[in-house]
């Protein structure tokens, strides 16, 4: 398709894009900088509601062969785009921002959606490494955004150093994929690597990019920034860096290796299922012993990963559903922890554990919603994060690999011992003090949406399911 | 016509958390209405599907729902003689232990969402024909139980919470492997219990499903080596909880068994009849004795659980007629009689504000009317006949010594040693002079009273006429002792068919 016709399916992005350059500007015409962020939410609406308009049934492939939009890429922008929505709605509230320059900030929020979209559809090599770094650089300078802040900074350096490396290894496996093939069209390297005639070349090649897209995902053993940057990043941006760029980058493992090494299937398993096991292992034998609610939420966050990886490490249709699904879950469950984490901390002015005592008395709502994010990341019915877990599970069961289920299985006890030490604190210890933790709007709103997609699609999954089901095959 | 009885049941538990959430705040004291109504609408609704139970072997009051068709889940609940009899006791003890909480005066609100809510759990682990439904039910039953213990419990609270909660969690986890083997292996794929009895698993296959589960309620019975959960729970658990604990959640690991690694893998059952000999008896003696070196009340209460969930799994292990009976028996007196028994640890510890039994002395002339519903209920749980406690533990050992008679004899010994933990407690709480500490002690009342008197009704009608239950639980039981112990001419003609 030319560019031009391209372009008219584009049309969301393109209102990002306007919108997000005026947002940019509009710091110079609002007094009141809290109307920055609401014409950056109304970006957001504007933008989905077009993509609602626009959905199309059939794979589309635009930008000659650049990008395709097919259901994957539906179902990932509209993702995109409500995760950065509530990025938005909790920088609203989050106090230490609010002195900076908040036209910069919520503009690359928003460039950070287009950025995330564009992974989620494109299907060229030079594509999606753009894509990537796209989304990388803008990650590095929010993480970094409280200038004054010393964590902050150093959070910043840490994930520029460890990114770029793990960049530039990607794009060393792209070029010898690229060596190889002589294409960079994602479609059409299956075909041309089958034939290929040095094996050890190709699996190099997917080490490598196995490196750079671990980094994304936060596999172990390319997990180490994860959790300094998480804690030193804003609160709003440590949401969306645990959700966001993990969940699109999964989406782009999912296309490379399916559209490039699926003949290499034997090759890359074993692979998979080591790394899933060391990931979900590191991660939460490591939250056991944290105390920062930000940094006990990164090592979890790293373990999700190895729980997602199962379904990749499968490739079955089942398990690539389990990825997808598991994916959407783990974003609503993962992004209402944060709301809570926000509210929390704007009141009592820390992320401490242990000032979470008490919080059932101080605010219900917020405890209890805290309760329904743990139950649903430890995998407890009828919660969603137990959809996407029984999904995990029942794809490395069906494919007979019994030592990783048992392994997850292990793991997810040593998962609820940690929640549960954070439900402990906000239920069973008392108060320091008894004052009330108010939730202002933009809160309440991210709590309503993150807590109906916990419940909802925990008790109705059928939708979701569907939808993803009707992805499969991938072109 | 389908009725949606069960679903009642079921749900109504739901309703009342609903209208408490809803209080106004410093309505707290009106929850604990709002939830004894909950509990009485409950039995009611199991008293008119008691109505409408059938003497047949068959699932009744069935109700099928599509839920989830992409995984082929459905909501199927429905009962039979196993369940039937465990629905029955959930919902009675949920009404009594519910009488029971009045006494709790914190966070109220809270307690009796968390108590309605394990309600619905219970009931719907117990009713649930569907094994997805069914993990469902089961994992919702945690949560509460957490929070019960941890909020309301004892000083070690927080310790017996999350260890309760990890151990379970544990076990279920195999579970769910277990439930997904089952799954992908049954043709075609589906968790309909209905369906996949009638499989025809390889012995292989079903030893490992058999053991997935098997350690997910083994560890909520709790069967030794899995058992350490159990006195930290109970102990720590404010007396409400640690009477449905003892009268309902451990009788989801034993109808778990019944329900699930016997109906379904009955080859491996016989593979691993041995081996749940060995557990079963090394569970009743190994927690007698340790209920007999027991100081503190409860905790003896609790050991002496372990003895007796022991002679459950030994009527299960003796996989024949009168030992399934008398398992199914057990399970039920054994609801009944520590239930009871939990009750009054708890009548004594609101009042002297210890459980240590070296403490007390001579109260019988103290608190007489409490001394003798004590003596009563521990005459049921040694064994005396007459009383329900002797008609389990007599059946489950018939039952077992036609299989394995030496086995059976050392558990034999499981009965000694109820009566000498059990004697020996009166005789430091009831008998001998009486302590003057306690001369201002009061008697039992009549709150009190009334939780105990369904369950003594109970314990003497079950002792002088057992069939009353044995006749609701038998066509079922006849049923699955034909799956396990198939007539060869039966055997044949099944094996020769297609």
């Amino acid at each position: 398709m030319t560019t031009v016709e391209s372009l008219s399916h584009f049309a969301p992005e393109i209102v990002l894009l306007v919108g997000a350059v005026g947002v940019l500007f509009s710091d110079l015409v609002f007094r009141d900088k809290r109307l920055i962020g609401y014409s950056a939410l109304g970006v957001i609406v504007v933008s989905l509601i077009l993509i609602k308009a626009l959905s199309v049934s059939e794979p589309l492939s635009l930008f000659g062969d650049f990008f395709l939009l097919d259901k994957l890429t539906q179902l990932f922008r509209v993702a995109a785009l409500a995760i950065v929505g509530i990025a938005i709605l909790l920088s609203l509230v989050y106090s230490p921002l609010s002195k900076l320059y908040m036209g910069e900030y919520y503009a690359l929020l928003l460039f950070s959606a287009f950025g995330l979209i564009l992974m989620s559809a494109a299907t060229n090599l030079l594509m999606i490494f753009l894509a990537i770094e796209f989304v990388s650089l803008i990650s590095y300078v929010l993480v970094g955004f409280l200038k004054a802040d010393k964590f902050s900074k150093e959070a910043s350096l840490k994930y520029l150093l460890f990114g770029s490396v793990c960049s530039a290894f990607m794009l060393y496996g792209m070029s010898l994929l690229y060596g190889l093939t002589g294409t960079l069209k994602v479609t059409e390297m299956s075909t041309a690597l089958a034939s290929a005639q040095q094996p050890s070349l190709v699996l190099t090649a997917l080490v490598m990019i196995f490196a750079g897209l671990g980094f994304k995902i936060s596999m172990a053993p390319f997990h180490m920034w994860a959790p300094d940057v998480y804690e030193g990043a804003p609160t709003p941006v440590t949401a969306f860096l645990t959700v966001g760029p993990k969940a699109l980058g999964f989406v782009v493992l999912i296309r490379v290796l399916s559209g490039a090494f699926t003949p290499f299937f034997d090759n890359w398993t074993p692979l998979i299922l080591v790394l899933s096991m060391i990931t979900m292992t590191v991660g939460n034998v490591i939250a056991l012993s944290q105390t920062n609610i930000k940094r006990l939420i990164a090592y979890s966050s790293i373990a999700q990963a190895g729980y997602i990886l199962m379904g990749i490490a499968t490739f079955t249709d089942l398990g690539i559903q389990a990825v997808l699904v598991y994916a959407v879950v783990y974003a609503f469950t993962n992004l209402g922890l944060f709301v809570v984490v926000v509210a929390t901390s704007e009141k009592v002015g820390s992320d401490e554990i242990k000032d979470y005592a008490g919080l059932a008395r101080r605010s219900p709502l917020l405890a209890g919603s805290m309760l329904v994010f743990f139950l649903s990341l430890a995998g407890i019915p009828p919660l969603a994060g137990f959809i996407g877990k029984y999904l995990v599970f029942a794809a490395v069961i069906k494919e007979g690999y019994y030592v990783l289920a048992v392994v997850a299985a292990l793991n997810s006890v040593v998962a609820a011992a940690y929640y549960f030490k954070v439900i402990k604190t906000v239920y069973l210890q008392p108060p320091r003090d008894e004052d009330a933790l108010p939730c202002p709007w933009p809160l309440r709103i991210a709590l309503g949406i993150t807590l109906a997609g916990t419940i909802l699609l925990g008790v109705m999954p059928n939708d979701l399911i569907e939808f993803v089901q009707s992805i499969l095959p991938l072109s | 016509m389908t009725s949606h009885i069960l679903s009642y049941i079921i749900f109504t538990p739901l309703i009342g958390i609903l209208v408490i959430a809803f209080l106004p705040k410093g309505q707290g004291e009106k929850a604990k209405w709002i939830a004894l109504a909950t509990t009485l609408a409950v039995g009611l609704l199991t008293l008119v599907a008691f109505s409408q139970f059938q003497l047949i072997g068959e699932y009744q009051m069935v109700e099928e729902a599509e839920w989830i068709p992409q995984f082929g889940v459905q909501y199927i609940v429905g009962t039979d003689g196993i369940s039937f009899p465990m629905v029955f006791l959930t919902a009675l003890m949920s009404i009594l232990a519910c009488v029971a909480s009045f006494g709790i005066k914190e966070r109220q609100k809270e307690y009796f969402v968390f108590y309605l809510l394990l309600e619905t759990g219970m009931l719907g682990t117990f009713l649930s024909l569907d094994l997805f439904l069914f993990y469902v039910f089961w994992e919702v039953v945690l949560v509460p139980m957490y929070f019960l213990i941890g909020i309301w419990g004892g000083p070690r609270r927080e310790y017996a919470a999350i260890k309760f909660f990890l151990y379970t969690l544990a076990g279920s986890l195999f579970m769910l492997l277990g439930i997904l083997a089952v799954y992908f292996g049954s043709t075609p794929n589906t968790f309909d219990l209905r369906v996949i009895a009638e499989q025809d698993f390889t012995l292989r296959f079903q030893q490992w499903v058999f053991m997935a589960f098997f350690l997910g309620f083994a560890i909520k019975v709790p069967i030794f080596p899995f058992h350490t959960w159990l006195p930290d729970a109970h102990v720590e658990a404010p007396t409400p909880v640690s009477v449905i604990l003892a009268a309902v959640l451990l009788k989801m690991g034993t109808y778990g068994l019944l329900r699930f690694n016997y109906m379904l893998f009955p080859d491996a059952a016989h593979w691993f009849q041995p081996a749940m000999f060995v557990l079963a008896v090394v569970g009743i003696v190994y927690g007698g004795f340790v209920a007999l070196a027991q100081t503190d009340f409860k905790k003896m209460v609790a050991y002496s659980s372990v003895s007796h969930m022991g002679f459950v799994l030994l009527g299960l292990a003796a996989l024949n007629e009168v030992g399934l009976r008398g398992a199914m028996v057990q399970m039920f007196t054994h609801g009944t009689i520590t239930g009871g028994l939990f009750l009054l640890v708890g009548v004594l510890y609101d009042r002297a504000h210890t459980r240590d039994m070296t403490h007390f002395g001579g109260l019988s002339g103290q608190v007489p009317v409490y001394a003798g519903i004590l003596i009563f209920f521990s005459m049921a749980s040694l064994g005396l006949p007459g009383l329900s406690g002797f008609i389990g533990e007599f059946m489950v050992l018939l039952g077992g010594f036609e299989v394995r008679p030496i086995f059976t004899g050392v558990a034999c010994l499981g009965i000694i040693l109820a009566a000498s933990y059990l004697l020996y407690m009166i005789q430091r709480i009831l008998l001998g002079p009486l302590n003057e500490k306690w001369s201002e002690l009061t008697d039992i009342n009549g709150r009190e009273i009334a939780t105990l008197v369904p369950l003594m009704v109970l314990v003497v009608l079950i002792g002088v006429y057992p069939s009353v239950l044995i006749e609701y639980v038998a066509p079922t039981l006849d049923k699955l002792n034909m799956l396990l112990n198939p007539p060869d001419t039966l055997l044949s003609s099944v094996g020769g068919a297609p």
